[in-house]
């Protein structure tokens, strides 16, 4: 399986770029992971969204969809697009270290 | 290196046209619509005819699927088609309705008005089709103020052809 340097650490990574082992992902990771997506700063909303995935998916076992996060996490559909610009599912996945979400709302 | 999915800056443009407002299409163009713009696809949504019911406010919280003439339907937990004769009888499109929305809503969707709203929120544009608008004006006295206030406008064929330059059209 293919690796990525993401912040000098060496992690694995599907095709697309997803990391496919969380327990490789640690918080310091994140903002290097950001970084790779053009997200140069991430701000307390950012990390609301990013804490409550990891939280989720250690309890689901699958990346929480956007719908799952702006009613569970309270953060706003409107908010979810500004803070991860286009792709927010995709976007708030892959700087949290998880797949990105397999639902369809 | 990014990754491969951040590669892809996406121009790609949709148009859904919804013509039906049963629960079950109008529910299939927000799930459309919905995965659209979460791509960065850039979305436009027009309604027209019976799609007029998603977006006329007094009416969108009410949508309902009929279980007549549906072969589709089968009697619950059964392989057994769910005779016209039965699904004929008083209070079986309310029934079914609850129902679906009840196994919807275990799935996580939400319920129609809402499901509009964050498709909305997430940048997609809602369009009411002038021909149906001026027709309802007619019959039932319908006014833009009837409309629900995600609705951008009304407009013409002719303006959607516009709208939809360059992208690619799903026919609900």
């Amino acid at each position: 399986m293919a690796t990525e340097l993401i912040g000098g650490v060496e992690v694995h990574v599907d095709d697309e770029g997803f990391m496919t082992d969380p327990s490789e992902w640690n918080e310091e990771l994140a903002p290097a992971l950001a970084k790779e997506i053009g997200i140069d700063e991430l701000t307390d909303s950012h990390w609301k969204v990013i804490r409550f995935l990891r939280e989720d998916f250690a309890q689901q076992g699958q990346t929480a969809t956007l719908r799952r996060v702006s009613t569970m996490a309270d953060v706003p559909t409107k908010d979810l697009y500004q803070l991860f610009p286009k792709k927010p599912a995709k976007k708030m996945s892959y700087i949290s270290g998880l797949q990105k979400p397999v639902g369809c709302v | 290196m990014p990754p491969k999915f951040e590669d892809e800056a996406t121009d790609r443009k949709l148009c859904i046209i919804v013509s039906k407002g049963t629960m079950e299409w109008s529910t299939a163009a927000m799930v459309l619509g919905n995965a659209a713009t979460s791509e960065g696809i850039e979305l436009n949504v027009f309604f027209t005819f019976w799609g007029f019911d998603a977006i006329i406010d007094k009416r969108m919280d009410k949508l309902k699927i009929s279980p007549v003439a549906n072969p589709s339907m089968k009697v619950p937990g059964t392989e057994i088609g769910m005779s016209n004769m039965l699904a004929g009888l008083p209070g079986m499109t309310a029934f079914a309705s609850s129902m679906m929305g009840k196994e919807m809503e275990k799935l996580g969707v939400p319920p129609h008005r809402e499901f509009m709203q964050m498709v909305h929120d997430a940048g997609a544009k809602f369009w009411a089709c002038r021909l149906t608008f001026d027709m309802m004006e007619n019959t039932m006295g319908l006014t833009k103020d009837d409309l629900w206030d995600g609705v951008e406008d009304v407009i013409s064929a002719n303006d959607f052809m516009e709208l939809a330059e360059g992208a690619q059209i799903i026919f609900i």
